[in-house]
C-alpha cells in the first residue's frame, strides 16, 4: 500500500503543475498585472509610476510565462508564473495584495469554516441516510413516493432559497437565532445553528435519493434475501447488512469531500457572515488578488487529491476484497 | 433537528433573547453597533484614500484640521492645530508657508510602541502574541516631529501614497526627498529612519510648531490638513512593526494604526470585525456649541461644550450582504443604516408631491431619516477625441447638446434611484462655492425655468439640433446611413438589462441607435486611458469642498489619455484651461465666482458630459441614536455621536422576543411522520410472524 501510496503522489506532481498553469492563463487571460496594481492602489490619482513601483515590488514587472531577454533556463525561470508557483510546492503562499500574510489568513479562516462544515457534513450523512433508509424500508409504498417527490422537489429548489428563506423565517419573523455574524469558541454555537439547518435540509433531497438508490440496489441481492429467510428482522436486515454493504459507494462521495471541508463555502459564508476560507476566496475573486486565488485552488486541488486517496484507503478498510497495488 | 435546537436554546442561555448576535456580557455598555461592507485594504494614513478606510483611520489618527461638524458649508477647523493655519505668501508670491501650532499636551493612545524594550522582542515571544496590545503598553506627548514625520512618510520608497505625486508638485523638496531616500534605501530587511534624511520644505519651528513650505499659492492645501495623509505617525510605531514576525501576523502599522484620536483600534479582524475603544489618552474635545440655523431645532446643540466622545466602544461587523445587514437594523443590531435599494420600497414611501418620508413600520419603530446630497458627480461623458460626437465644432456640439436634452436624467433618478438624486445643472457639486441655484443656476442648454421649477427642454428643440448637427430624424444627411453611437459601461450583471434598454430608448428618442459595449471594470479602464471610448459613464468623488477639485476634471492638462490625469472626456478648451488656472489658487471671492460662472457656460455649451446627476444619501438611525447630521467632508463623525442605552436595551428586547409555536409545530410534524411510519412498521413486522 505505501508503493502505491507514493505512486500517487508523485502522480500528484504534473496534477498540480497543470493545476496551477491553468489558474494562471485563465486569471491572467482576464487581468493584467497593471489591472491588478490599479485595483490595490485605489481609482483616485494613481500615476503609471505609482503601478511600475507596484509591479516591481511585487515580481510582477517580469514577461507572464516566458522571458525573450534572457537566455536558457532563465527564460523560463525569470518569469511570473515560475517565482509566483514554485513556492506554492514549498506551501510558501507568501502575502496577498494587501500585503496580509496568506498562511496566517488561511490558519485563521480554516476554523469558521470547518465550525460550520463538519456539522453540515456529518449532521448531513446522519440525516440522509436515515431518511434514506426510511425510504427503502417502505419500499414501494405511499411513505417512499412521498419522500421520492419530496426529494425531487427538494432538489429542484435554489440553495439560495434555502438561505433567504431560513434567515426570513428562524431569525426575522420567529427571533430564534442571530441572522448572521461569527464569534470564536463556544459562542460560535448559536450562530452556525441556522446555516447549518439550512445546509442540512438544502442537502436532503439529493442526498436521500442517492443513498435510496445505493439501498435498493443492495436489497435486491441474494445475501438479504438470505438474511429474511434466516428469519432475520428488517430492522436488522438494513442496519448489519444493508447499510454496511451500502457502505462502498457512500465512501466514494463522502471520503473524497472531508478534505474539501476545509475550504469552506462560498455562498453560505457570505450569507451568514462567517469569516471562513469560502469568504476569502470570494473576497480575493473581488478584490483580482491573485496571490490569494492561485494559493486557494492549490490547496484545493491538493485537498482534493487527499481526498481521492483516503477514499482508495478506505475500501480496503470496508472491503477485504479491495487491494491496492 | 430536536437536538439542533436544543443546542440553540442551549446556546441562548438565559437571555431574553435568542438572536442577539453580540455577546451577553455586552448587553448594557456603552457600545455603538455598526456594519462595514468591504474589508479595508490600508489603514496607514499614507495610503489610505477610500472611504471605507477613512471610517476606521479618521478616528484614530488626527491631522491638524478637521471640518467642522454642523456648520455648513464646510468650514475647517483645528483639531489638533490651535487654529487654522493662514498661509503667508514670501518671495513674492514665489513660495506660500504654512506655520502649525499644535495643541501641547496631547497625548498618543496607549501603545506597546512607546516602550522601548518592546522594540527588541525575541521571535517566540512575537509568535506568541494574539494582539499587538497583549504586550506592555506606554504612551508619549503628540510632538510637530510626527507630523513632519508622517509628511516624509508620503515620499517613502516603501510606501504608496497617492497622492505623493500631487504633494511633490507643491510641497518644496519633497519630490528630491523621495530620490535621495530611494538610493539611500538599499538594506530592505532594515527598517529605514526617515528622521535621518532631511526634507527642505518642512521644518520644526519648536516641539508643537512646523512650518511647511509649498510652491506658489495654492489654497486648497488646507483641506489636505484635515484629511488623514497628514496625520501624525510616531516613528516609533513604524520601527516597533518592523520587528521579525511581526509582518508574518500581520501585525503592521497598515493594519494596527497608533494615534491620538477618540478611539483606538483594539481587534482588527477585517473578515468578521473591527472594534475601536475609547482611547483613555484622549484629551476630551468639546462638542461644538455652533452650526446650522435647524441644528437647535433638530437637538444637534444639546451637548454643546461637554467632552466627548459620548460612546466607549464601537464595534463593526462585516456584513456582505444587503439582506442580513438590513434585518439586523430592523432589529435593533445596527443603530443606523443606509437603505439597500431593494428595501427601499419598506423603508421610504414618496407622496404624489414627491414629498419623502418614512413607512408607516418605519415611524412605528421610531426609526429616523437623514437624507444629504453627496458632493459626488455621476455623469455621462463623451470622449473630445472621437471624431463623431468629439471635439470643438459645430456640428458635433450640436449633436451633443441635442443628446443632453434628449438623455432624460429626472426620470434615470426616479427609476433606477427611486429618486435619491438631484439632476446636476454644471459639473460643480451642491454646496460647493461657485455653485448657483435655483433659477440663477440652470443650464441653458438643457432645461427652461417654468413654474418656479427646472425643466427639461422639449424634445423638438433637440431634434432641431440634431438636424443641425447633420442627422436628421438620426440619420447621416450625406450618407443617409443611421447614427450609431457607443456607450462603453460596466456590467454588474443581468440585472443591468433595463438599465440598458433605458439608455437605448434615450438616443432611440432622436432616433441614434445605441450600441452598448458593457465589459468589465479592466477594461473599461483601459479603454478610457487609451481614448477608445466614444460614451462612458463614470464620477467623482469630492477630496475636499473647493471648485477647483470639481472644474479640474475638465482641465485640458489633465487629459486621461495625453497624461494619465482625471479628464477622462480629455476635455480641450483653450479659454476653460486658462480660467481654470486664474481661478485654482484664488480664494472664494465675487471675482473667483465670475470665472466660475465663466467656465460652467463653457461647459453647458461645449458639453463634454450629457449631463449627471449628484446622488442623495438616504440614511437610517434609530430612535436611541443622538448628535447624528451627515457630513460628506468628514469621517471622523463617531466621537460626535451619542446612544441611549436604556431605549435601546429595552426597544430590542421588545422587537426580538421568540417566537416558540413554529418549534412546537415542527415537533408536531415530526411526530406526524414518525407515528404512521412506526405503525406501518410494526404492521409489516406482525405481517411477517403470520
Amino acid at each position: 500500500m505505501i508503493a502505491y501510496i507514493l505512486r500517487r503522489v508523485l502522480y500528484a506532481i504534473p496534477i498540480l503543475v497543470g493545476v496551477n498553469l491553468l489558474t494562471f492563463l485563465l486569471f491572467f487571460m482576464v487581468n493584467t498585472p497593471d489591472d491588478m496594481a490599479r485595483m490595490q492602489l485605489g481609482q483616485k490619482r494613481v500615476t503609471p509610476e505609482a503601478i511600475q513601483k507596484w509591479k516591481a515590488e511585487r515580481g510582477y514587472d517580469k514577461p507572464l510565462v516566458f522571458n525573450g531577454a534572457e537566455a536558457g533556463a532563465r527564460q523560463f525561470t525569470n518569469t511570473i508564473f515560475f517565482e509566483k508557483s514554485v513556492k506554492l510546492f514549498a506551501f510558501d503562499f507568501g502575502r496577498a495584495e494587501d500585503n496580509r500574510d496568506i498562511a496566517n489568513e488561511i490558519r485563521t479562516r480554516m476554523w469558521p469554516s470547518l465550525a460550520l462544515a463538519i456539522p453540515v457534513f456529518l449532521i448531513g450523512i446522519a440525516v440522509n441516510i436515515t431518511f434514506a433508509l426510511g425510504m427503502a424500508f417502505f419500499r414501494a409504498t405511499v411513505l417512499d413516493l412521498t419522500g421520492v417527490v419530496l426529494c425531487v422537489a427538494m432538489m429542484s429548489i435554489s440553495s439560495l432559497f434555502y438561505i433567504i428563506g431560513g434567515q426570513y423565517l428562524l431569525s426575522k419573523l420567529w427571533h430564534l437565532v442571530p441572522i448572521s455574524g461569527y464569534a470564536g469558541g463556544v459562542d460560535a454555537i448559536k450562530f452556525v445553528v441556522l446555516p447549518v439547518i439550512i445546509g442540512v435540509i438544502g442537502g436532503i433531497g439529493s442526498g436521500s435519493r442517492w443513498y435510496r438508490t445505493l439501498f435498493l440496489e443492495e436489497m435486491g441481492k441474494d445475501y438479504v434475501r438470505t438474511a429474511r429467510a434466516k428469519g432475520l428482522s428488517e430492522p436488522v436486515v438494513m442496519f448489519r447488512h444493508v447499510l454496511k454493504n451500502a457502505l462502498i459507494p457512500i465512501l466514494t462521495g463522502v471520503v473524497v469531500v472531508i478534505p474539501l471541508l476545509f475550504m469552506g463555502s462560498l455562498i453560505a459564508e457570505s450569507f451568514f457572515g462567517i469569516p471562513g476560507l469560502g469568504s476569502y476566496t470570494i473576497d480575493a475573486i473581488q478584490a483580482q488578488d491573485f496571490a490569494v486565488l492561485r494559493s486557494m485552488v492549490f490547496i484545493g486541488a491538493v485537498l482534493y487529491i487527499v481526498g481521492l486517496l483516503l477514499t482508495d484507503i478506505s475500501y480496503t478498510l470496508v472491503d477485504p476484497r479491495v487491494r491496492l497495488n | 433537528m430536536r437536538p439542533i435546537l436544543l443546542l440553540a436554546f442551549l446556546a441562548a442561555g438565559c437571555a431574553d433573547v435568542w438572536n442577539d448576535p453580540y455577546p451577553a456580557a455586552d448587553r448594557g455598555a456603552s457600545v455603538l453597533y455598526t456594519a462595514f461592507l468591504e474589508r479595508p485594504k490600508h489603514l496607514d494614513p499614507v495610503q489610505s484614500y477610500t472611504e471605507d478606510e477613512a471610517r476606521f483611520t479618521q478616528q484614530v489618527y488626527e491631522p491638524p484640521l478637521q471640518y467642522h461638524y454642523l456648520k455648513r458649508p464646510y468650514e475647517l477647523a483645528p483639531l489638533t492645530a490651535l487654529e487654522v493655519p493662514k498661509p503667508v505668501e514670501i518671495e513674492g508670491g514665489r513660495f506660500t508657508v504654512y506655520t502649525i501650532r499644535i495643541r501641547p499636551g496631547i497625548r498618543y493612545q496607549p501603545h506597546p510602541a512607546f516602550v522601548p524594550e518592546n522594540h527588541a522582542l525575541a521571535r517566540v515571544r512575537v509568535d506568541a502574541l494574539r494582539s499587538p496590545y497583549d504586550l506592555p503598553l506606554g504612551t508619549r506627548e503628540l510632538t510637530a516631529d510626527d507630523y513632519i514625520y508622517e509628511i516624509k512618510r508620503l515620499a517613502s520608497p516603501r510606501l504608496h501614497s497617492p497622492v505623493f505625486g500631487l504633494m511633490a508638485e507643491y510641497i518644496v523638496g519633497l519630490q528630491d526627498f523621495a530620490e535621495r531616500v530611494k538610493k539611500f534605501d538599499t538594506r530592505k530587511g532594515e527598517w529605514l529612519d526617515l528622521r535621518k534624511h532631511r526634507l527642505e520644505g518642512v521644518e520644526k519651528v519648536d516641539e508643537h510648531t512646523y512650518r511647511i513650505r509649498i510652491k506658489g499659492r495654492y489654497p486648497q492645501f488646507a483641506y489636505w490638513l484635515a484629511m488623514p495623509f497628514f496625520a501624525p505617525v510616531p516613528w516609533e510605531a513604524e520601527k516597533f512593526f518592523h520587528q521579525p514576525g511581526m509582518a508574518e501576523r500581520n501585525y503592521t502599522l497598515d493594519w494596527w494604526p497608533v494615534g491620538t484620536g477618540a478611539y483606538m483600534l483594539t481587534e482588527n479582524d477585517p473578515n468578521s470585525r473591527m472594534q475601536l475603544v475609547r482611547n483613555p489618552n484622549f484629551r476630551g474635545e468639546a462638542y461644538p456649541a455652533e452650526g446650522e440655523a435647524s441644528d437647535a431645532k433638530d437637538g444637534l446643540l444639546a451637548d454643546a461644550g461637554k467632552a466627548m466622545p459620548f460612546v466607549d466602544r464601537v464595534v463593526f461587523t462585516r456584513e456582505k450582504e444587503s439582506i442580513p445587514y438590513w434585518n439586523k437594523f430592523l432589529q435593533g443590531y445596527f443603530d443606523s443604516s443606509a437603505i439597500p435599494s431593494d428595501t427601499f420600497d419598506q423603508a421610504v414611501r414618496v407622496s404624489v408631491e414627491g414629498e419623502v418620508g418614512l413607512t408607516e413600520e418605519m415611524q412605528g419603530k421610531g426609526i429616523r431619516l437623514r437624507t444629504s446630497v453627496d458632493t459626488t458627480i455621476l455623469y455621462l461623458g463623451v470622449n473630445w477625441l472621437d471624431a463623431t460626437v468629439g471635439g470643438p465644432s459645430e456640428k458635433t456640439r450640436k449633436l451633443r447638446q441635442a443628446l443632453a436634452i434628449a438623455v432624460d436624467w429626472e426620470e434615470f433618478i426616479s427609476i433606477f434611484l427611486n429618486g435619491r438624486g438631484l439632476v446636476s445643472q454644471d459639473p460643480l457639486a451642491p454646496g460647493i462655492f461657485g455653485q448657483r441655484v435655483g433659477r440663477e443656476g440652470l443650464n441653458p442648454v438643457t432645461h427652461e425655468w417654468k413654474d418656479g421649477a427646472a425643466r427639461r427642454r422639449p424634445l423638438e428643440e433637440a431634434k432641431k439640433l440634431l438636424a443641425e448637427a447633420g442627422y436628421p430624424d438620426g440619420r447621416d444627411e450625406k450618407s443617409g446611413q443611421p447614427l450609431v453611437l457607443y456607450l462603453d459601461t460596466v456590467g454588474r450583471g443581468p440585472g443591468d438589462k433595463p438599465r440598458f434598454d433605458w439608455w437605448r430608448r434615450q438616443f432611440a428618442k432622436l432616433s441614434i441607435q445605441l450600441e452598448i459595449r458593457d465589459t468589465d471594470w479592466n477594461r473599461f479602464q483601459e479603454k478610457v486611458r487609451k481614448g477608445s471610448q466614444q460614451l462612458y459613464i463614470l464620477g467623482w468623488n469630492a477630496d475636499y469642498p473647493d471648485p477647483e477639485n470639481f472644474l479640474f476634471l475638465l482641465h485640458g492638462a489633465q487629459s486621461r489619455m495625453k497624461n494619465q490625469g482625471e479628464n477622462t472626456s480629455n476635455y480641450v478648451n483653450a479659454e476653460f484651461d486658462a480660467l481654470f488656472e486664474r481661478m485654482k489658487n484664488m480664494p472664494n471671492s465675487a471675482e473667483r465666482q465670475k470665472i466660475i460662472d465663466r467656465m460652467v457656460d463653457l461647459v453647458r455649451r461645449d458639453v463634454p458630459w450629457i449631463g449627471g446627476f449628484h446622488p442623495v444619501s438616504y440614511g437610517l438611525a434609530h430612535a436611541w441614536m443622538g448628535n447624528g447630521k451627515p457630513n460628506n467632508m468628514a469621517r471622523n463623525n463617531i466621537k460626535y455621536l451619542r446612544v441611549d442605552l436604556d431605549r435601546r436595551a429595552a426597544l430590542r428586547r421588545e422587537w426580538n422576543q421568540p417566537v416558540l409555536w413554529p418549534i412546537a409545530l415542527i415537533l408536531l410534524f415530526v411526530a406526524a411522520i414518525t407515528v404512521p411510519a412506526f405503525m406501518a412498521y410494526r404492521g409489516r413486522e406482525r405481517k411477517a410472524a403470520r
